[in-house]
């Protein structure tokens, strides 16, 4: 790929990240949010690391169809970290606007709510991996090492659809489309891994 | 010289208030009026999916209405625009501002209530007849729902008891039930979204529903009911949790035994038959002890939730004698 498509690229990528939380500003700003701001910027927040991160699951299955979209693995970190961002955006949203900073509340809430356990054990799986992001640390972990770590992910990922599930009322089937897609891109792994093998090797 | 300059505008030519404001009420009738007269021509359907519900049919007709003494005093109103904006109401979707974009499609004329199960004699009543029955009344209640949000609304209308009253219910009767409106066609978003059973059931004990608080409603601040708030009838309960205040409804049950209710069926284990506001029973998911009252700045929205949604006085004795913590 060439240069200036690429930084073309990622500059659209950036604005498709920051798209949510330009929503909430211009919201917030112009009285937008409805009747419920606090709901929105939760919800909102919750979504938008749900989508990200469930997009940065899509680039491995997507690369292993062709070659040719090998530079999608340029725009994984930039997706890991956007969906890590917004996954912090909406557990603060929960410290400030629903627990109100108390500490008790919080302990109580993690322990008994099943929700806010999932919730906070997906932030906590995506910790690590935002923190050994960096070109640095990759090398300091060895490859290895770093991508054992980062299978992480998958759990973050299915907790924070068990988060989702969860908190909806018994009946609603809202969280139902990003449940399959990420069904279908965590199944895709075991399956493609077992194609390539089962193929005699051409090169 | 500005001084005794004499005025462009004749004192008699100018628009007595009144009038102005009937100018307004003539234009939003007008266009009602002529929106319906095209729905007519165009396919009443798709013309309906692209108005907003503030101008279908009967949404904001004046009521009239007269005071009284059970209103709630000393809360501040939760704004006309809040209150028809963030609703739930499923067959319309599962989101907040979903109701007010869909329920225009539902039609609020004309509209029959059947009565039946344990009367002396099954009957319909029509909406237009029910609005005249006895005088509406304007009540403000504290509105607290399960989800731990609350508001204070102006409802209009008059206690359920008068209405039970024209029913003729047999002494057998001890329970009755409300059963909501309810077309797959129109309400396609109760299956597309969940996987609810419809109608959209809900139920009282006698003594609850005979209780002068719980409310036959027709309208909120001063107007008929919008679509998205259970247009062109529906039960307000105040001192339960919102759900079990059910909208739109076209038939009344009396029953001997309890009936199942939507939500107890969907999770008997979040959402009790009873479901009276009790900050001391938790929702299996979340704290019940406090609330976030729509509408105020966010860092001042918590509030504490209050036994019986503060109306324990006139309904604490209902329950006299029960563990509450059993029969949330």
């Amino acid at each position: 790929m060439k240069r200036p498509i690429l930084i073309a690229l990622k500059i659209l990528a950036w604005l498709a990240c920051l798209w949510p939380l330009g929503w909430l500003i211009w919201g917030a700003v112009t009285d937008n949010l409805g009747a419920d701001q606090v709901h929105a910027i939760t919800f909102t927040t919750g979504l938008a690391t749900l989508h990200i991160l469930t997009i940065s699951l899509a680039i491995t299955p997507l690369r292993r169809l062709s070659p040719r979209l090998n530079w999608l693995i340029k725009f994984r970190r930039l997706l890991g970290l956007f969906a890590f961002f917004y996954a912090s955006l909406h557990l603060l949203t929960y410290i400030a606007l629903y627990a109100g900073f108390d500490v008790s509340v919080m302990a109580a809430d993690i322990a008994k709510r099943r929700y806010i356990t999932a919730g906070v054990a997906a932030w906590l799986l995506l910790l690590p991996l935002a923190a050994t992001s960096t070109n640095w640390a990759i090398r300091k972990l060895g490859g290895k090492r770093w991508n054992r770590l980062h299978k992480l992910v998958y759990v973050a990922a299915v907790c924070g659809v068990i988060h989702y599930w969860w908190q909806v009322k018994p009946g609603v089937r809202t969280p139902l489309t990003i449940t399959v897609v990420l069904a279908v891109l965590l199944l895709a792994r075991p399956i493609q891994e077992w194609m390539q093998r089962s193929k005699p090797r051409l090169v | 010289m500005l001084i005794g300059k004499p005025s462009d505008i004749p004192s008699s030519e100018i628009t007595p208030q009144d009038q102005y404001l009937n100018r307004r009420r003539f234009m939003r009738e007008a266009l009602t009026t002529s929106v319906a007269a095209g729905a007519a021509a165009l396919g009443a359907g798709r013309l309906a999916e692209i108005l907003s519900p503030s101008v279908s049919v009967l949404a904001g007709t004046k009521l009239e209405t007269v005071k009284s003494p059970l209103t709630t005093t000393g809360e501040q109103l939760t704004s006309f625009e809040d209150v028809t904006h963030y609703n739930n109401f499923y067959e319309f979707g599962v989101d907040k501002d979903q109701p007010a974009k869909n329920a225009g499609l539902l039609p609020v004329r004309p509209w029959t209530v059947r009565v039946e199960g344990k009367v002396k004699q099954p009957k319909t009543f029509d909406i237009d007849t029910l609005l005249k029955l006895r005088p509406l009344e304007d009540r403000v209640y504290r509105h607290r729902c399960v989800e731990a949000w609350s508001m204070v609304i102006p409802w209009v209308g008059y206690s359920l008891s008068e209405f039970i009253r024209q029913c003729d219910p047999l002494p057998s009767a001890k329970y009755i039930q409300f059963l909501s409106y309810y077309d797959t066609k129109i309400e396609k978003w109760g299956t597309s979204e969940t996987s609810i059973v419809w109608p959209y059931s809900e139920g009282l004990r006698m003594d609850e529903a005979m209780n002068p608080l719980t409310l036959l409603t027709f309208g909120l601040y001063g107007e008929a009911l919008p679509n998205q708030n259970g247009a062109p009838l529906r039960i307000v309960v105040p001192w339960k949790y919102g759900f079990k205040s059910a909208k739109s409804i076209v038939a009344v049950r009396f029953l001997d035994k309890q009936p199942p209710t939507t939500w107890n069926d969907q999770g008997p284990n979040e959402y009790g038959f009873y479901s009276n506001v009790n900050p001391n029973v938790d929702h299996p998911r979340w704290s019940q002890k406090t609330e976030r009252r729509i509408g105020l700045p966010f860092y001042a929205q918590r509030r504490t939730t209050l036994m019986f949604n503060g109306y324990g006085d006139q309904v604490a004795s209902l329950y006299n004698g029960m563990d509450l913590r059993r029969n949330f």
